[in-house]
């Protein structure tokens, strides 16, 4: 039963991964072909860094990855706080659902309504709205947002409110008070909130989509625009470079975190 | 949760060594430096790769040595004239150059969205521009654009699946083959699409006959029983990898793909076919009309044109690159040997360019693919199966249901 | 109760402005451009006009319940299995699936194809192994494979959440009281993980319903999706209001449906992923 189980887990794990095996061997292919493969080669690692658009799309999901999970971080943890503390249900219960919406809601209407929004403001006068970095960093920061208060929410809410009270009446002012005991005590919540939204946004395509402009490309938006044409074979350079750099991040945490493990236990045995 | 900490702190890390990294880059083109805004289909310009030359980065670096200006060009693309009126007509975004089709230059100078350009006057390597391609319908008084490429469409088939001796080749009507079934490929824009059933049927592509478009509609929804697809870019793909037999396509495309497949063959059909000339254009919005120019004479300059040519192997309007004997030879050894026949010899009396349709007639267009597009030729069986899943569903909810009621009279 | 301090009760003052601004709002304008003909006259054309596309909400939602239903299938055992591994085992396997989340769905997708195609890499295998060759790509099947296939880590993700939460002395409890491991499995942990299956099931189905990337490439672009419909809209501007209608039927239909599924979780968290 065991031996089956375990054959299943790794049959799942070996077609879900087929794929991304095949972009990785094929992107040392010399010929630009997913069919046949005529020879190993590191060409389109060369092209993928000599093509200073694709870079520049890397770049920019970057800068639009950190900074709007860090703009929702920020926004998102307040607004937990305000949702834990406040005492009117129906404000809790309306605040809630609201910022579920973009999470329930397909991310094509999300987008979709985005788009709308956007180009009914640029029909107002003396309204500067440009498609482009900031129409972008708008949407990525509203569908990043209920992602963070989720995972904060629950942190304030398991807060022992004693520590609070303690810390309030050995003088600390409520602000202080929030950041040295309600901001630790949160933060597991805050940081794996940053983390999803980082990914989110990173990998988001669909929103993108209907709110970009041309001159901030991403890097997903910038493989779709390559339709008319032929998508770059470097393309798959930059995602086998992704998804070695990933592993190797994910193996370092993981083995450094084993190490830490061990330490607890041996500290405990001692 | 330290090892989620870490790990953040770790890809931040990564992310601004890459930021910083390339916008070190940037701010190396120092301070009071233009940005060019360039506009224009993906992969249609020599980027540098394979060892080209990089068109932009070369303009860069003529605007430093001879006119001493720090210029960056802001290059972008787009997939569809149509997303580039949709970003041009939106007024969300500026431009400086954008390298539109007949028809679309067309619509978008009517509409008042070019800047004049004068390019007899302004662009002094205009005069190398063969005099077929000036003056055409779109652009009569030589106003608004100065060519870039032109191409026609044609069909390619693999002659590997395809029979050599097939009687329908060389006509329109191999798309229609009911022998390939499955093999043929479409393209996914309403105005390739039916243009193929139009020229097929013989009639006029900027008909505004609506009976025509009705017929050219229903010989595609006829089409739709043999088509493996709708596509655009996966027909690079799927014809170098033998995965579909026919496909009508760009003739410059087509030798991209016999690069990686030999037994591919090309033809003008002889019902006639699509012409197109894309020609690079300045938006009314720009804030860079001198330098624009300038971009626009220097694509027009003999080395950086034939590196277009050569790289994106559609024919050049521009003497400089059809008359020079280097890219001839370049295109008939290393291309295809019928490179330049394909690309430049073709009998222009059977050819028709887009016209920019009338408001009416786009609507009309636009609502007919709409319906071919949503007309389904999937089976009953999905429904069945559907049907199937909701029914168990239901029945394995009842079930609980039904349990808990029983559970609950045991407490009573 | 203490009074609550300045931050506390402004503290979600930034987010409120935020979403009303940012996700109000656009809805509103969703709401009326489907209202609306291109003139901004108020028109009832647009929902009228979507009889036509009854046929393709149908089939949209058949396509998301049979790809949500495989997911379900093969996705419940294998976080079942996953739950069942030592912890450190856990932890690497969870960030194995979450891996193929990190690269672009558009590559992924593509890449599925190159492997499904007439002479792509199964074909070429099958062809030799002296098979005959199997035609994927531009059937049903394969915009269904790739649903599947891109969403099956919503699906894990959170059933494997609310299975490791279960309390390891409930499985002592059952299997003190005679139940095997298959009755435990039937009787404890099915009950116990129902609200990750119910938020599995949402998180599949949503994408699935709305995707037009997959139905694209992988349906060869010869069958509609209300996602590839949507998507057509909003290329032309003189479309936008039709667009409009059809993203609104369909979030009314999504909404009430999350509304559905989530009354049968009692949780009110609804065993969000990590």
């Amino acid at each position: 039963m065991k031996k089956l189980s375990h054959a299943y887990m790794w049959v799942v794990f070996a077609l879900l991964y087929a794929p991304i095996l095949v972009l990785v061997l094929f992107s040392f292919n010399r010929a630009g072909s997913l069919n046949h493969f005529s020879g190993f080669s590191l060409y389109w690692y060369r092209e993928l860094f000599r093509d200073a658009t694709a870079l520049a799309a890397l770049r920019n999901s970057l800068v639009l990855a950190v900074s709007s999970s860090l703009i929702a971080t920020v926004i998102g943890t307040l607004a937990a706080l305000g949702i834990d503390r406040t005492r009117s249900k129906f404000l809790k219960g309306s605040l809630t659902s609201v910022t579920n919406i973009p999470m329930m809601n397909p991310d094509i209407v999300t987008g979709v309504s985005m788009m709308l929004l956007f180009v009914a403001a640029a029909s107002v006068p003396f309204l500067p709205v440009r498609f482009g970095f900031t129409t972008m960093l708008i949407a990525h920061t509203t569908f990043n947002l209920p992602y963070i208060i989720l995972s904060v929410l629950p942190r304030f809410r398991q807060m022992d409110t004693h520590l609070r009270e303690a810390a309030l009446d050995l003088g600390c002012t409520p602000a202080k008070t929030f950041f040295k005991v309600e901001l630790p005590a949160v933060l597991p919540g805050i940081v794996s909130g940053l983390m999803i939204g980082f990914t989110l946004s990173l990998d988001d395509f669909v929103i993108s989509h209907f709110v970009s402009s041309p001159d901030f490309q991403t890097l997903p938006l910038y493989v779709y625009n390559q339709t008319a044409h032929e998508i770059k074979y470097s393309m798959y350079a930059l995602c086998a470079l992704m998804v070695f750099a990933i592993l190797a991040l994910l193996l370092a945490v993981n083995f450094a975190g084993a190490k830490g493990e061990k330490k607890q236990k041996n500290g405990g045995a001692a | 949760m330290k090892k989620l900490l870490t790990a953040l702190v770790l890809i931040l890390m990564l992310a601004c060594l890459v930021s910083c990294g390339t916008d070190g880059n940037k701010d190396s083109a120092g301070a009071g430096s233009t940005t060019l805004y360039v506009y224009n289909w993906g992969e249609y310009i020599s980027d540098g790769s394979e060892d080209s030359l990089d068109s932009n980065a070369a303009f860069e670096q003529y605007c430093k040595e001879e006119l001493g200006m720090n210029v960056k060009v802001n290059y972008s693309t787009y997939s569809s004239n149509e997303d580039l009126y949709a970003k041009l007509s939106s007024g969300s975004v500026s431009y400086d150059v954008v390298i539109p089709s007949d028809y679309m230059i067309a619509r978008l100078a009517a509409e008042g969205l070019l800047c004049e350009l004068n390019p007899e006057q302004t662009v002094a390597n205009y005069a190398y521009i063969d005099d077929n391609f000036k003056g055409l319908y779109y652009d009569e008084n030589e106003i608004w654009s100065v060519p870039y490429t032109y191409g026609t469409v044609g069909i390619l088939y693999n002659t590997d699946i395809v029979d050599p001796a097939d009687e329908n080749i060389g006509s329109w009507s191999l798309m229609w083959d009911e022998d390939y079934t499955g093999n043929i490929l479409q393209f996914n824009n309403p105005r390739d699409a039916f243009g193929t059933a139009q020229y097929a049927l013989g009639y006029s592509v900027n008909s505004d006959k609506e009976s025509e478009w009705q017929e050219a509609l229903s010989l595609l929804k006829e089409q739709k029983n043999v088509v493996q697809g709708y596509v655009m870019d996966e027909i690079f793909n799927k014809m170098k990898g033998g995965s579909a037999a026919i496909a009508a396509y760009y003739a410059g495309d087509f030798f991209t793909m016999y690069a990686d497949n030999e037994l591919l063959d090309f033809y003008h059909p002889v019902e006639g076919t699509n012409v197109f000339v894309d020609a690079m254009c300045i938006p009314a919005g720009t804030k860079n009309y001198d330098l624009a120019v300038e971009y626009i004479n220097f694509m027009l300059s003999e080395e950086v044109a034939i590196a277009n040519a050569e790289y994106i192997c559609y024919a050049s309007p521009n003497r400089l690159v059809y008359e020079n004997e280097d890219y001839i030879a370049y295109m008939e050894e290393e291309v295809h040997p019928e490179a330049i026949d394909i690309l430049y010899n073709f009998d222009m009396g059977n050819m028709e360019f887009y016209h920019d349709l009338s408001e009416e007639t786009r609507l009309m267009m636009n609502s007919l693919w709409e319906e071919l597009k949503i007309e389904s030729k999937i089976g009953i069986s999905i429904y069945i199966i559907c049907a199937a899943i909701v029914l168990s569903l239901g029945a394995a909810l009842t079930v609980t249901f039904i349990k808990k009621k029983i559970r609950e009279s045991y407490y009573d | 109760m203490n009074k609550r301090s300045f931050l506390e009760r402004f503290a979600a003052v930034p987010h409120t402005v935020w979403a009303v601004l940012f996700i109000l709002a656009p809805l509103l304008f969703v709401v009326y451009f489907a209202f609306t003909d291109t003139y901004g006259n108020f028109t009832l054309d647009n929902i009228t006009m979507l009889s036509s596309y009854t046929h393709i909400f149908l089939l949209s939602i058949c396509f998301a319940l049979i790809a949500t239903a495989i997911c379900l299938v093969i996705g419940y055992p294998l976080a079942y299995i996953i739950s069942q591994l030592s912890p450190r085992r856990q932890k690497l396997l969870i960030v194995f699936l979450m891996l193929p989340m990190w690269i672009s769905l558009l590559i992924r997708t593509y890449s599925l194809m190159a492997i499904l195609d007439n002479g792509g890499l199964l074909n070429s295998l099958l062809v030799s192994l002296g098979l005959d060759k199997v035609k994927i790509v531009g059937t049903s099947g394969a915009v269904i494979l790739g649903m599947v296939y891109d969403f099956l880590p919503y699906m894990v993700l959170p059933i494997y959440t609310s299975m490791s939460k279960l309390d390891k002395r409930y499985y002592e409890a059952a299997s003190d009281l005679g139940c095997n491991s298959l009755k435990t499995l039937f009787r404890v942990t099915l009950p116990l993980s129902l609200p990750g299956v119910i938020s599995g099931i949402t998180m599949v189905f949503v994408p699935s319903i709305s995707t037009f990337y997959i139905s694209q490439k992988l349906g060869g672009g010869s069958f509609d999706l209300i996602g590839d419909t949507i998507e057509r809209q909003f290329k032309n501007v003189s479309t936008y209001n039709i667009g409009a209608a059809i993203s609104l039927v369909m979030m009314i239909l999504i909404l009430i449906s999350v509304a559905v599924m989530n009354r049968f979780s009692d949780e009110d968290e609804g065993g969000m992923i990590v």
